[in-house]
């Protein structure tokens, strides 16, 4: 099986069923596998909902490792309206020529960096960088900060043999709260600046809250770029042609990338609190109890996707939810796209071939079904055009 | 040449001239306030919204099932709702007037 292959895990049972069971920490969640029934329960927010404890949504549940609100993300509407305008224009900024051009300066030279090297271990020496370092610019803080989260390394908020690990995930809310707290002492032009200056029902946001949207940020756009970055050289190592075609053919990458982001859907699936029951394609979701709402199966549904399973660059009809779906559609979508616009030009003008040396798939264990979702390791060499 | 006429919500009025591309194109590249056209036009986004003028929308090719899917659960859908990615620039639609619709 080739690297680059990402195959429908849950087709059989989407196909059969629409819906699977998780077990879930003694918190089951029923996965909804249809495209229909994800969008549509997607829009339902009064009928299904963000604003559980908080780490509830989230499958695994984070409710023993975080008691922080991650804002606006578990929120419901209309409370979750004024949050996500609070914030929607700053996320905006990356469709900004400037921030385009620094951007492209950050991938340029990290790029630039590895094809000095011979091989090299793509997630740790290439996406986390690129990931961190483009972070800095989302936040408006310096480059150098960059340094930190790399040091980390790929498993913050996981451990080796766990998915939630308490030791760590405090390591990024303790930098957090520490950051907040010297902005606070020296106001800047951050996020976190804004952010402490916003204005939420009439009065300040509360550090809380801050840190809220911060984790979201952090959490959300790190496991989720890496494996989109890693996952696009993998192909782009088993379909060399592609490189060319994406070099020659600059609107081609934009149809690309939208392909890509459907094809991995580097965030399986997330969950809701069930508020009215209904009856979804055949379960019966009782209130107070958690649904997911499957990106990846409703990404590969063939009742919406012609040829499901190929990556087609110039795929013209897309209605792909790997960024989610209605009002809670993914913050940093904007971030995303401009980095993965900016990494395919790139990379695809500086780069001739890739070749594989070595691969350790990551494989996700959803009871019933094993998702391939990145790599845990993707040892590779890059020749220089 | 077609010449476009787009409404945002707090009711400017922009007038462009184009013979290719889509009215979304068209609007991202002129800044049009409401039409963001986020999935740069797959019609996976439905930030590009607008209400046809009763008069053009019968000429327009009628949306896809996809296209149609999407708006289903927008805000703002009228009868003349269109995602205007999917609307391509022609003589054909030369005169048109759209109202964005978020």
């Amino acid at each position: 099986m080739s690297a680059s292959n990402f195959s429908d895990a849950f087709k059989d049972t989407r196909e059969a069923k629409g819906t699977c069971p998780f077990n879930d920490q003694n918190d089951p969640v029923t996965m909804l596998l249809r495209f229909k029934d994800v969008r549509k329960t997607a829009h339902n927010t009064k009928g299904f909902s963000s604003a559980a404890k908080p780490g509830r949504i989230v499958v695994p549940s984070e409710v023993n490792i975080r008691d922080t609100r991650q804002i606006p993300f578990e929120v419901d509407p209309p409370e979750h309206t004024e949050y996500r305008a609070l914030v929607e224009d700053w996320f905006k900024r990356p469709l900004d020529p400037d921030y385009e051009n620094k951007l492209t300066q950050i991938v340029e030279a990290e790029i630039e960096r590895v094809l000095q090297k011979g091989s090299i271990e793509a997630i740790s020496e290439l996406s986390l960088p690129i990931q961190s370092k483009a972070l800095t610019l989302l936040l408006n803080i310096p480059l150098t900060e960059a340094q930190t989260w790399i040091s980390w390394g790929t498993h913050v908020f996981r451990s080796e043999d766990s998915d939630l690990d308490a030791d760590k995930a405090s390591i990024l809310y303790d930098y957090i709260d520490a950051e907040i707290d010297k902005v606070i002492a020296v106001p800047n032009d951050s996020l976190y600046s804004v952010l402490l200056n916003s204005e939420y029902q009439g009065r300040k946001m509360t550090k809380e809250e801050v840190k809220g949207v911060l984790i979201l940020t952090f959490a959300g756009g790190r496991d989720t770029v890496i494996n989109y970055l890693t996952n696009t050289i993998a192909y782009l190592a088993e379909h060399p042609e592609a490189i060319e075609k994406l070099h020659n053919n600059p609107t081609l990458v934009n149809t690309a990338i939208e392909e890509f982001v459907r094809y991995f859907s580097p965030l399986t699936h997330m969950g809701r609190v069930v508020k009215e029951e209904k009856e979804i394609s055949g379960h019966v979701a009782k209130e107070d109890t958690r649904v997911s709402l499957c990106w990846a199966s409703a990404n590969r549904d063939e009742s919406v996707f012609e040829n499901p399973n190929e990556i087609i660059l110039d795929r013209k009809m897309n209605p792909h939810v790997a960024f989610g779906f209605g009002a809670h559609k993914c913050l940093g979508a904007t971030h995303a796209r401009q980095l993965m616009k900016v990494f395919l030009r790139v990379f695809t003008e500086k780069v001739s071939t890739v070749e594989i040396m070595d691969a350790a798939e990551n494989i996700e264990d959803w009871g019933a079904h094993k998702r391939k979702v990145g790599f845990n390791e993707l040892t590779i060499k890059l020749n220089a055009k | 040449m077609a010449k476009i006429t787009y409404i945002t919500k707090a009711g400017e009025e922009i007038q462009l001239e184009a013979n290719s591309g889509s009215l979304m194109e068209l609007a991202v590249k002129h800044k049009v306030a409401g039409i963001d056209g986020d999935c740069g036009g797959v019609c996976s986004c439905a930030t590009c919204h607008v209400h046809v003028a009763p008069a053009f929308y019968q000429k327009l090719e009628a949306p896809t099932e996809i296209e149609s899917d999407m708006l289903e659960f927008d805000d703002n859908v009228t009868e003349y709702s269109r995602l205007c990615c999917q609307i391509p620039i022609s003589e054909a639609i030369d005169g048109i007037t759209v109202n964005v619709a978020n």
